[in-house]
């Protein structure tokens, strides 16, 4: 192929992916706006305003960049999952595989999609955050570097996940019972400074903890870790997840027999 | 290999070893020369739909060597997948999806812009009687239009080799002659075509070419009239106008009594049907009319593998 044809095709996924999330936007798009509003409302105004304040911002302040994060983070692995799982249960996925498309070009399509999901719902959730706080920019560069970043990772992440998924249990598992908990303990609600020494050890090893902690402190320039080692390990984990997906996209005897 | 010249597929000692341990194709040897109308014949589990599997990328041979108009599957299938169109046996499009849209998306995978796309679908959606379909969900078509939809699909990047698995399968009488019409038709434009089917009177109709799979090897590979050719004989059956008293004896041609209006004659490939007729008016028995009483492709298709099978065993 060209690189104007492979340009046309990479355009034909993304279309497509952007297409399918917002023509059943009801499912895609309000569904986590409204669960975000609640947690904004709750944790925001009515319990919010008895916290106090966390690493010396007002608690509405301190999570609202963690939930922007959540919500980007829940959507653009749930995108993928959800997009190529289908195509691989309809089996319209063999309409991508027997075509010239690369391997790298179907995958990045698939990753652009769901960071288009993410980051809509992402901005949505902002627009809707600034009813119930007042959000500062400290670094737009870090802010919209590390939502980047991580749509991107969790966009791979997904189609790992849908790749060795065998019906729609198996996508459901890893978004319930290991992403849910990584978020909810990697610090949108808390700083680890109010944990044990213990506690705030093994919090290291979250990598959402990274992610939340650096988005927050793109907004108030407040942060539990070091900012460039938080770059350091998403861009690698990142890298480690779409190289993981590629080579599976090209040799996986889930997709080719 | 050359480029884009010579022969539509060849296959070169290729081979498939499931990882359950099922050896699926075993050295398959075979050319189809550009502009062929191919039949590829065999029971079920042959390896028909591995052969093709293997061709559009869909499954990973063991060994072996494809090649398609000159390109090496190995070194160069990104050339090699835009000249194939391929028409699988299970719907496989997002039945969700409108007709228009599956097209003018699958053309994009093969780097056609929308606005050519869009004439292209418009075009094959006609001719396969779909255009007024163009706007419903898919889902909501019935067996035989998801079948031409898939057909229209696998066209729309104008491959020059076009490979359907069992493309009828399931289809009524009237639409499978419609759907024979328009597969000769773009034959006739240039487009080589291979099939698998089930209905051998398809092949018999449609294709001058033939290879008959068995076990994952190759048992017959030859075209379509010398393998009729290799019929010795044909059973007709033949529909009286009387009630019959007693069973009729031509001399050469064996007949039993199906029912009182009925008879079964089999016919030798050197003799004729006029001395049977001749023979039948003798004895003041009137034909009112007679017909093979199978396909004729089909008796020798069982014969070529039951004589398979018997060399195995």
């Amino acid at each position: 192929m060209s690189r104007y044809e492979i340009w046309i095709a990479f355009v034909t996924i993304v279309t497509r992916e952007v297409r399918r999330f917002l023509r059943i936007w009801p499912q895609t798009i309000i569904p986590p706006v409204v669960t975000m509003a609640l947690f904004f409302l709750i944790f925001g105004s009515v319990i919010g305003s008895r916290i106090g304040s966390m690493q010396g911002l007002p608690y509405s302040q301190f999570v609202a960049p963690g939930l922007i994060m959540l919500s980007v983070i829940t959507n653009s692995y749930g995108n993928v999952v959800s997009s190529f799982y289908g195509s691989k249960f309809q089996r319209n996925i063999e309409e991508l595989m027997v075509s010239p498309t690369p391997n790298i070009i179907i995958l990045t399509g698939y990753i652009v999609g769901g960071m288009a999901r993410g980051l809509l719902v992402g901005l949505i959730v902002s627009l809707v955050s600034l009813f119930f706080t007042d959000l500062s920019i400290f670094s737009p560069m870090i802010a919209l570097a590390i939502i980047l970043l991580t749509s991107i990772m969790f966009s791979a992440a997904g189609f790992l996940n849908a790749i060795y998924a065998d019906s729609f249990d198996d996508i459901s598992v890893i978004p319930n019972f290991v992403l849910t908990p990584l978020i909810y303990l990697g610090g949108v609600f808390y700083s680890t400074g109010l944990l044990s020494e213990f506690w705030a050890n093994v919090s290291l090893i979250n990598p959402i903890l990274y992610m939340v902690n650096t988005f927050r402190f793109g907004f108030s320039g407040v942060t539990d870790i070091d900012i460039f080692w938080a770059f350091t390990m998403v861009t690698l984990f990142t890298v480690v997840l779409f190289m993981v997906s590629l080579k599976l996209l090209r040799d996986s005897p889930r997709l080719r027999s | 290999m050359k480029e884009e010249k010579g022969s539509a597929l060849i296959l070169c000692e290729l081979s498939k070893l499931y990882e359950n341990g099922f050896q699926a194709l075993s050295g398959i040897n075979l050319e189809v020369e550009s502009g062929d109308f191919f039949a590829l014949l065999g029971p079920n589990g042959a390896g028909k739909s591995t052969i093709i599997g293997i061709i559009c990328s869909l499954i990973r041979k063991t060994s072996g060597i494809v090649g398609i108009f000159g390109y090496d599957t190995d070194v160069n299938f990104s050339s090699a997948k835009k000249l194939i169109g391929i028409v699988p046996q299970e719907f496989n499009f997002n039945q969700f999806e409108k007709p228009i849209d599956i097209l003018v998306t699958q053309a994009g995978y093969y780097g056609i812009t929308r606005s050519v796309a869009l004439k292209r679908a418009k075009k094959y959606l006609s001719l396969l009687g779909l255009w007024e379909k163009r706007g419903v969900s898919s889902r909501m078509l019935s067996g035989g239009m998801k079948r031409r939809l898939m057909i229209a699909r696998a066209l729309i990047h104008n491959p020059r080799l076009l490979i359907l698995d069992e493309p009828t399968a399931g289809v009524d009488i009237e639409l499978r002659r419609s759907m024979w019409g328009f597969l000769q038709d773009i034959n006739e434009a240039g487009t080589t075509i291979i099939l698998t089917t089930h209905y051998l009177e398809e092949a018999e109709n449609l294709c001058r070419n033939v290879a008959i799979i068995d076990h994952g090897r190759i048992v017959q590979n030859t075209s379509v009239k010398s393998l009729v050719r290799q019929l010795q004989v044909q059973t007709f059956t033949v529909d009286l106008k009387d009630k019959l008293s007693f069973v009729p004896s031509v001399r050469g041609y064996p007949i039993r009594k199906v029912d009182d209006h009925v008879i079964e004659v089999d016919v030798l490939s050197h003799q004729t049907i006029n001395s049977l007729i001749v023979g039948l008016s003798d004895q003041s028995i009137e034909v009112v009319s007679m017909s093979t009483k199978t396909n004729r492709l089909e008796e020798l298709f069982l014969k070529i593998i039951e004589k398979n099978m018997e060399n195995k065993i």
